[in-house]
């Protein structure tokens, strides 16, 4: 397995990769972590012509809070993101996620940007980004401009990004304080995607839902919102029969493919058991 | 005496001889990463060869273009079958008697298939100059499923054997058919399920599977012009018999062929037979003049490199009402995949499946193996067991369990019963072995009495009762398993490969001072060797471990031998080097009763020497002995002390143990959890404790993810699904149970030392006891069968459709 | 395609080179540098045979380009011994627990709990299970590696190895 020969660009700014990704034109491709890039280019599935490194740039990397919103530098890694102190206080469904993702090498070098901004449906972050209503925010050459992590995700490997756009920032509106949150991921073994997995964030009052925000990974072309289960659960007290039906409905908006991992209606309903062992974690975590 | 004299217990631990867990001498380069690995092997001038391989599963051949490829910079040659033709190289002989296409002529037979084979100058640009060979295919019907294979409308695999009526063992049914081998008493088998009060008929598929060491299989060829030498280093269990292949095949006289096989990445079976890689890395160093290196990827390796099992073994026992089992009758459907390329001794196309009458005193039975071919990777080699024994144990470790269940019985009560008495050994058996010994009524009862059985049974009863009334989801199972596995092939009046009788050696020599170096036929890939032989020599001889070197793995030093795979090392080559260490011990008593001025009877062995029986102050020490067989040998003997030993062994070894697994299963996802495994392994006599149980550990891994979800899968067009280790499934430390171990000791009779193997054993017992917990688990559900592998998938599908 | 220059420190060693830009890590360490103890397992970032550290962190070297650490600087388990020769307590903790048989896993395997246990000194049985979750090993069964790893952390903390129950 040695992949095509190519190129290598490390630019040390968002302006330099930009302009570069502008220059080389459609067969040159931006290198995160490379954990999804660099094995399809040894298996010869993908041979971009030319790669831009964009890990010597400072100003991809790190957690802030800015106002409302936690803000995520897209090359800020797996590993990191299980150890910053904002995240695991103000974000801790994010964590969660990050420890069930690859293994330990691979979190060292694995970023956040990297695990969202391709568009492979087995990776677990794109439907904890949909969760928590994400703002994906890209540069490109004619400038920024912001994306709902909701609206990202147009089909397996396919993006509302253009081409020639890198992924710049994640920006997390910080969720309430007390909130209740779980990431319950279904796979054969450490370094497998999920089987199936589903994310659950949620405000609870008075044993009532406020809020909830639900997504599913690895179920269909794109990670997945699960809007009418969302909507089912919202305002109940999450009664066996309630969670029922938005487990039906969750399980409904399901299309998974048929692979090693299962066949299609075991994926489905595996669906639907991670996200009733989400709830029923998310709910014991809520305070309120 | 002054303090200073060592204590008997201090000499002989000094020796670090047999059963102590001495610590292993190879670990000193390989914690520092000093292994020598083919890989790590960079010669002058050294080239690079890479596969072309089909696309497809069954297609014919209509052109190879070449052209761009050897227009790359770098590239110095692309073999296709047309260049090996005219050397009459592009068919190989395989040990099942077949041949195998080197390169595939005009035909290609499964995905993955050896089509062109690209030379440059390193692996980068032999990997781009294999993209650019271009191959036009005209496809054709593949035949994957071998349930279809001697269909009358099945597609004709082998064109090129296809008017050949008499295979390698008996004439052949079908075009796809490969061979018909029958045992035992057909008509007294069939007479005794006529008149039986109870059968059982389960058809039992052991899913194809592969060895998948970490290490891939590669070498390094390097053709010597001048001398007219070839070297070959490679990932060999059986170097000598890669020589002799070799030499065969290439022309080159055996002399002037030089085989290495140095460290080995893991073997399991995968790197006993002889692949295209090597040929073709030989037969290309032998046109360019300089050395070749070959080295298969994570894929090529699971794809194209010998699957293991895949075997359909439909399974009956018939047996009075009480439990009394009286007859046994198999037939197994043997997916061989497009060439038969299983690595058994020679006269065995189903290994020694005829083990699988098991550890019990069935008095008839019958066996029969239709072997066929389908468009898949080729081979059927024995991974992690000796040939065929894990399929048979796993018919008949689950037939038994079927069969308690249709009785009503506990199922270790049905084993009890049925079990062959420890004074039956030696025990004939009613498909033609002897047991050599073995004590199955004293392990089982220990393994039971150890677990607490019947408080496990007590707890099931209750989690079923609990499940029943919806209060859990969760299912409890616990599964027996009771092998006798059948190791040390073997002797030569029965197993030979490729006509040379599967002996092993072992020769030894020790220098003037003291130091022996010991050389086998065999070849350590991670079972210890260069420890554990010492520790023979050491306790025979009186000389410590430390002094002793062991050399394996080159043919030009090493006696010949068949090498290391069915775990023959131990039952063959230990004991090569047991009877050669006895051949100087005898030699080094007679120069000890010279230089004690006593007739030799009147000198005995004691630890480290030799002394005057009756006057144990009158003693030579074997440093003395061995110093004075250079310095000062008795009047008319040769000086020196070495001896070389071949070892024809009289009979198989066979190693036995007990193994219980409970395990909880969730029902709504099919996850499992292996709460307990308890292996007790009765191998006869301990060499190494440690590495005993080292390789009792791995073994039981190993078990747990063949029975569990590791498997080798085709979709209906021959493609190879998931073949990587995203998909193949290794568990790492978090999915892998722990695992506690025990034993009995039954030394074998016949070895010179009583050991009789261990390697395989936790593969061959652990599966079955996986699989048996699986479906103990559902039968309360009633079920009879569940198919492995038993991924959480297929786990949550056997529970939707038993109604949980 | 145009060579790169990198320049990177390996065992405490500076090395300067021209790579292609698709040379992998770990082929840079063994076929240039002769750094032959990172193997080459699955070559899809799953087995960890390949495993080196590069500033502090584990990492699969057959998933890397060459281009990718330079000016990193790298420990391989060519370098885990000290200079004068003396083993690593993982190093003898490995032989003592029988930790491995082929050996090959275990350089990657090595230079993981390297990582870990500066991390975490005293991690716990499951702590070591998931810490090597990345470093497949198809001999040992991985219960002798985590013994191993235990043992290790005793002596690098000058406590007695206490065997856990099982």
């Amino acid at each position: 397995m040695i992949p095509a020969n190519f190129a290598y660009h490390r630019p040390s700014t968002i302006e330099e990769a930009v302009g570069l990704l502008a220059s080389l034109g459609e067969e040159a491709r931006a290198l995160a972590g490379g954990f999804s890039l660099i094995p399809m280019m040894k298996l010869r599935l993908a041979a971009p012509e030319a790669l831009v490194d964009l890990s010597r740039i400072a100003a991809l990397k790190g957690v802030r809070e800015e106002g409302p919103e936690i803000v995520v530098g897209a090359m800020t890694t797996q590993h990191q993101l299980m150890s910053d102190p904002i995240i695991a206080a103000k974000v801790p469904l994010i964590p969660e996620t990050s420890a069930v993702i690859a293994d330990p090498q691979i979190r060292y070098r694995g970023t956040l940007g990297g695990n969202v901004a391709n568009g492979d449906p087995g990776n677990d972050m794109p439907a904890v980004m949909m969760t928590l209503d994400a703002t994906y925010v890209l540069a490109g050459p004619n400038g920024t401009r912001s994306v709902k992590a909701r609206g990202f995700y147009e089909g397996a490997y396919f993006t509302a990004a253009e081409p020639g756009e890198i992924l710049t920032e994640i920006r997390i509106p910080t969720p309430a304080p007390g909130a209740g949150y779980a990431y319950e991921k279904l796979k054969r073994k450490v370094g497998d995607y999920a089987t199936a997995a589903a994310a659950v964030q949620l405000t609870m009052k008075a044993s009532t839902v406020e809020t909830i925000a639900i997504g599913l990974t690895n179920v269909s072309e794109t990670p997945l919102l699960a809007q009418d289960a969302m909507t089912i659960l919202a305002g109940s007290r999450l009664e066996p029969e309630v969670v029922d039906r938005a487990v039906a409905a969750a399980e409904a908006i399901t299309n998974p493919a048929s692979d090693g991992r299962g066949p299609a209606e075991y994926r489905t309903a595996m669906a639907g058991i991670m996200l009733r062992r989400a709830l029923a974690r998310a709910a014991s975590r809520a305070q309120g | 005496m002054n303090d200073m004299t060592p204590t008997r217990e201090e000499r002989e631990a000094k020796l670090q001889g047999m059963g102590c867990k001495r610590k292993r001498v190879e670990d000193v380069r390989f914690t520092q990463g000093r292994g020598q690995y083919v890989d790590d092997l960079k010669l002058p001038g050294m080239l690079f060869g890479d596969f072309v391989r089909s696309t497809y599963a069954h297609a014919r051949i209509k052109k190879i273009d070449a052209s761009a490829a050897l227009a790359l910079p770098g590239v110095k040659a692309v073999l296709t079958a047309a260049d090996l033709k005219p050397l009459n190289l592009h068919y190989m002989p395989t040990l099942a008697g077949d041949v195998q296409a080197v390169l595939a002529d005009e035909k290609v037979l499964f995905q993955g298939q050896e089509v062109a084979f690209v030379i440059a100058e390193d692996r980068y640009v032999a990997a781009d100059a294999a993209e650019l060979v271009e191959v036009e295919y005209e496809e054709l019907p593949p035949l994957v499923d071998p349930f279809q294979a001697m269909a009358e409308d099945a597609p004709l695999l082998r064109e090129d054997i296809k008017d050949k009526t008499e295979g390698a063992h008996g004439p052949r049914k079908h075009y796809n058919h490969i061979f018909d081998w029958q045992i035992g008493d057909k008509t007294g088998t069939d007479a005794a399920f006529q008149g039986a009060d109870v059968t059982i008929k389960e058809m039992l598929s052991y899913h194809r599977t592969h060895p998948s060491p970490l290490e891939t299989c590669q070498c390094v060829a390097s053709m010597d012009k001048i001398r007219g030498e070839l070297t070959l280093w490679g990932t060999f269990q059986a170097p000598h018999v890669i020589r002799t292949v070799a030499s065969m095949l290439a022309g080159i006289p055996e002399h002037k062929v030089h085989v290495i096989a140095p460290d080995i990445g893991g073997g399991f079976g995968n790197k006993v037979g002889a692949y295209p890689g090597y040929i073709c890395s030989v037969v290309a160093s032998i046109v360019l003049g300089v050395p070749v290196k070959w080295v298969e990827d994570r894929m090529e390796n699971l794809s194209t490199t010998s699957f293991a099992r895949d075997y359909h073994m439909t399974t009956e026992l018939a047996a009075t009402k009480d439990g009394k089992i009286t007859a046994m009758r198999v037939h197994v459907l043997a997916d061989h995949g497009a060439f038969d390329a299983c690595a058994d001794p020679s006269k065995w196309p189903a290994g020694f499946m005829n083990i699988c009458t098991g550890s019990y005193d069935i008095p008839v039975a019958h066996l029969a193996v239709d072997g066929v071919y389908t468009n898949k990777a080729p081979g059927g080699v024995a991974y992690r067991c000796s040939f065929r024994v894990t399929e048979a144990v796993y018919a008949i470790e689950r037939a038994i369990e079927i069969l308690a269940q249709k009785l009503g019985m506990d199922s270790a009560e049905l084993r009890m019963k049925n079990f062959i008495k420890a004074e039956q050994f030696p025990y004939q058996s009613a498909l033609g072995w002897e047991y050599d010994s073995g004590d199955y009524h004293t392990a089982m009862r220990k393994a039971l009495d150890t677990v607490g059985y019947d408080a496990l049974r007590a707890e099931q009863t209750a989690k079923r009762d609990a499940f029943r009334r919806g209060e859990t989801r969760e299912i409890m199972g616990i599964g027996i398993s009771f092998f006798t596995e059948i190791v040390g092939a073997g002797p030569t009046r029965n197993c030979d490969i490729l006509g040379i009788g599967m002996f092993d050696s072992a020769e030894i020599r020790i220098h003037p001072t003291g130091g022996v170096i010991a050389r086998m036929g065999t070849k350590s890939q991670g079972q210890g060797h260069e420890t554990t032989y010492a520790q023979i020599i050491a306790t025979e001889l009186g000389i410590p471990a430390d002094d002793i070197m062991i050399e394996e793995g080159n043919t030009d030093t090493a006696p010949y031998g068949l090498g290391t795979y069915g775990s023959r090392s131990t039952p063959v080559a230990g004991a090569a080097t047991a009877v050669a260490a006895r051949k100087i011990k005898a030699k080094a008593q007679m120069i000890a009763a010279h230089m004690l001025e006593v007739h030799h009877d009147d000198v005995e062995f004691d630890i480290d020497g030799f002394r005057v029986k009756g006057l144990p102050e009158k003693r030579k020490s074997m440093k003395e002995i061995v110093w004075a067989a250079y310095n000062q040998p008795p009047p008319n003997m040769e000086p020196g002390l070495e001896a070389v030993s071949y070892y024809d062994p009289p009979n198989m070894t066979y190693p036995f143990g007990a193994y219980l697994c409970v395990m909880d299963i969730d029902v709504d996802t099919g996850v499992y959890k292996v709460r307990r495994f308890y292996a007790l392994d009765d191998c006869g006599t301990r060499i190494n404790p440690m590495i005993i149980e080292g390789q009792v550990h791995g073994g039981l891994t190993e078990a747990f993810a063949v029975a569990m979800g590791q498997e080798i899968r085709y979709d209906e067009q021959g493609n190879v699904m998931g073949a990587s280790f995203m998909d193949f499934f290794l568990p790492t430390a978090v999915e892998t149970p722990v695992w506690e171990t025990d034993h009995t000791v039954t030394p074998s009779p016949h070895h010179p030392i009583g050991a009789k193997g261990v390697g395989e054993s936790p593969h061959v017992g652990g599966v079955p006891c996986f699989s048996n917990a699986v479906n103990d688990a559902f039968a309360f559900l009633g079920s009879t069968h569940i198919q492995m592998p038993h991924d959480h998938w297929r786990i949550w599908k056997a529970a939707r459709a038993l109604g949980a | 395609m145009s060579k790169v220059h990198v320049k990177l420190t390996v065992n405490g060693k500076a090395h300067e080179a021209l790579v292609e830009p698709r040379t992998l890590l770990v082929h840079f360490l063994r076929e240039d540098l002769n750094l032959t103890g990172a193997h080459v397992g699955c070559e899809t970032g799953h087995c960890g045979a390949c495993t080196v550290d590069i500033d502090g962190m584990s990492v699969k070297s057959c998933t890397m380009f060459a281009v990718q650490a330079d000016g990193a600087d790298i420990l391989t388990i060519e370098g885990v011994a000290a200079p004068d020769g003396t083993l690593h307590a993982l190093q003898e903790s490995f032989r003592e627990m029988h930790g491995l048989q082929c050996g090959y896993c275990t350089p990657g395997m090595i230079v993981r709990a390297h990582r870990l246990l500066q991390e975490n000194p005293r991690p716990t049985e499951a702590e070591i299970r998931a810490g090597i979750a990345g470093n497949l090993c198809r001999c040992t069964g991985y219960q002798n590696i985590v013994k191993a790893i235990q043992h290790a952390a005793a002596t690098l903390a000058g406590e007695p190895f206490q065997e856990a129950a099982e």
